[in-house]
């Protein structure tokens, strides 16, 4: 599946949820499913500023793919974080650095991505298209 | 909680309700319940009505004109000033100026104070429970004249150490800045005791009154203060405007804090003689719909009265307490004997965030983080706190729905 494809499905399987309890529960679940950064590299280096909850990511490249790994000290945070991975992980980084994230807003969480809101999911998102715009950068310098 | 109803409540609870509109709203499906008092408070109609007539009937700037609107402005304005003088009992209006609020308050005194006063190798104290903003302006002034800033600590339930405040007090400190009630831990700090003690010493008091001005009466005259700082829209005001009141005797000797129009008296490019108090420190249009907004919550506030204010509020807290503390893994934050407004907790060891992200879903507002405090949250080792903050306009069922939410919240999280 592409990165469209799953933000696709994301908003379908939200889509089911009448109740933002159960829109959470669902959120909190999801957290459990992240793939959980190394503990060699929950160090400050890797934790994303601008969060109110903390927030550390690990990226790295195989195959030509982006693979993210992560960690959060709040629950709902470490969901978004899982669905954000679940999105952009694994794919080419150029197809991660050009990708548009349309899905949190579709599932009703578009205040997550507030600036002003200092919970990170917006900082989040910049460091792992950051993370891409740097794989791409050492590839052409490889083929150069 | 039913027969507190009848007895002991000094007011009709559903009148003053029906009195601010924006408690008659709802939040995700759910009636507000606005437990962030200590952030900012709500409006009551009289309020909004006042600023609807400040901009329909009569706007126009204040001091200069010798017109008919500018007369009523400029009535409307040092009425508002009348209003904050007897508010806090102030002897006199020329000690009442009007700021943004309580952190251009402090900066004014700190940067005014210490161009007059503070010298190398002085102290300024203030106290382990501040708000960065009775923090960073004496950071800055103590940096800029070489001198240092001291702290009274406090101990585990949130109260401040006076055997060690007794200790800092030496002939080389200038200033003591402390807050009357702590905003994060709720803290009433005995503000009386401490102002006593500094004044032996011929050192003044500075008192960050943002989180007491709408919970307790304030007397100037009384505490004999030397200076009181707090915001218009912590006590139902509109934001943008505060107060600083500041004994004449200090403010004569001190330098004005920013130049501009209103604060002179004669200006040539040689030379600016300053106005008089309280002018010398209001420089530029000030912010007139504030004060006549401030004019009307202030008299709102006295005709419900401070005392059945904290009548009501004294019982509204303690049946938070004793509702909160049925809660398994509750603990709050801040047992200080003597509290008010804010109620910090945390539940287990689920965050703070995740907690206020649920209630919020559920209607109700509560604050969830440092809430500008961090050296307080260093000191209990935390990274933040829910704060439940309070205010005369809330009821016992809108407590019981803070419980019931965090019940929920904490089964979804643990």
């Amino acid at each position: 599946m592409n990165i469209d494809q799953t933000q696709a499905e994301i908003v379908d399987d939200f889509s089911f949820f009448e109740d933002w309890m159960d829109k959470y529960e669902y959120i909190i679940q999801l957290g459990k499913e992240l793939p959980i950064i190394d503990a060699a590299y929950k160090t400050p280096e890797h934790l994303i500023k601008g969060c109110q909850s903390q927030v550390w990511m690990h990226a790295e490249e195989k195959d030509g793919k982006v693979y993210f790994t992560a960690d959060s000290d709040a629950l709902i945070t470490k969901g978004l974080v899982s669905l954000v991975i679940k999105v952009l992980s694994g794919h080419p980084a150029a197809e991660i650095a050009q990708s548009e994230l349309t899905f949190i807003e579709k599932i009703g969480l578009k205040s997550h991505l507030s600036p002003t809101r200092s919970n990170g999911l917006l900082s989040m998102v910049k460091q792992m298209k950051l993370y891409a715009y740097t794989y791409m950068a050492q590839q052409q310098l490889k083929s150069q | 909680m039913e027969k507190l109803k009848s007895i002991d409540i000094p007011f009709d609870i559903h009148k003053i309700r029906a009195e601010f509109p924006i408690l008659q709203t709802e939040v995700h499906g759910h009636p507000l319940v606005y437990l962030d008092n200590a952030a900012t408070t709500q409006k009551p109609q009289v309020v909004i009505d006042s600023l609807v007539e400040y901009y329909t009937q009569y706007n126009s700037n204040v001091h200069r004109g010798v017109h008919h609107l500018s007369q009523l402005a400029t009535d409307g304005f040092e009425a508002a000033r009348r209003t904050a003088q007897q508010y806090i009992n102030a002897g006199s209006e020329s000690e009442i100026i009007f700021t943004k609020g309580t952190t251009d308050g402090i900066n004014l005194v700190a940067q005014s104070f210490a161009k007059a006063f503070l010298k190398p190798g002085d102290s300024i104290i203030i106290s382990a429970m501040e708000h960065h903003s009775n923090i960073v302006p004496w950071q800055i002034v103590c940096q800029q004249y070489g001198a240092e800033l001291k702290v009274i600590p406090m101990d585990e339930n949130g109260e401040l150490i006076l055997s060690e405040y007794d200790k800092l007090l030496n002939d080389r400190v200038r200033l003591v800045s402390l807050p009357y009630v702590s905003n994060s831990l709720g803290t009433v700090n005995p503000v009386d005791l401490i102002i006593e003690k500094a004044h032996k010493s011929d050192i003044p008091v500075l008192l960050d009154s943002a989180q007491a001005i709408q919970h307790l009466p304030i007397d100037v005259q009384k505490l004999d203060v030397d200076f009181l700082v707090f915001s218009s829209h912590k006590v139902f005001g509109p934001t943008g405007m505060g107060i600083l009141y500041g004994k004449e005797k200090w403010l004569d000797l001190m330098p004005p804090y920013q130049g501009g129009g209103e604060m002179i008296k004669t200006v040539t490019f040689e030379k600016t003689t300053y106005n008089e108090l309280p002018f010398k420190f209001e420089a530029g249009t000030p912010h007139i719909e504030g004060a006549i907004g401030l004019d009307a919550a202030l008299k709102y506030t006295q005709s419900i009265g401070l005392e059945n204010i904290q009548k009501y509020e004294a019982l509204l807290y303690q049946y938070a307490i004793e509702q909160l503390s049925t809660i398994d893994s509750l603990r709050f934050i801040g047992q200080a004997k003597h509290r008010a407004g804010a109620v910090s907790m945390m539940v287990g060891d689920i965050h703070p965030f995740d907690m206020g992200e649920i209630l919020d879903k559920l209607g109700i507002a509560v604050r969830t983080g440092h809430h500008c405090t961090e050296p307080v949250m260093n000191f209990f080792k935390i990274p933040g706190t829910i704060r439940a903050s309070f205010s005369f306009y809330n009821t016992f069922e809108e407590v019981d729905r803070l419980v019931t939410g965090i019940k929920r919240a904490k089964a979804m999280l643990s």
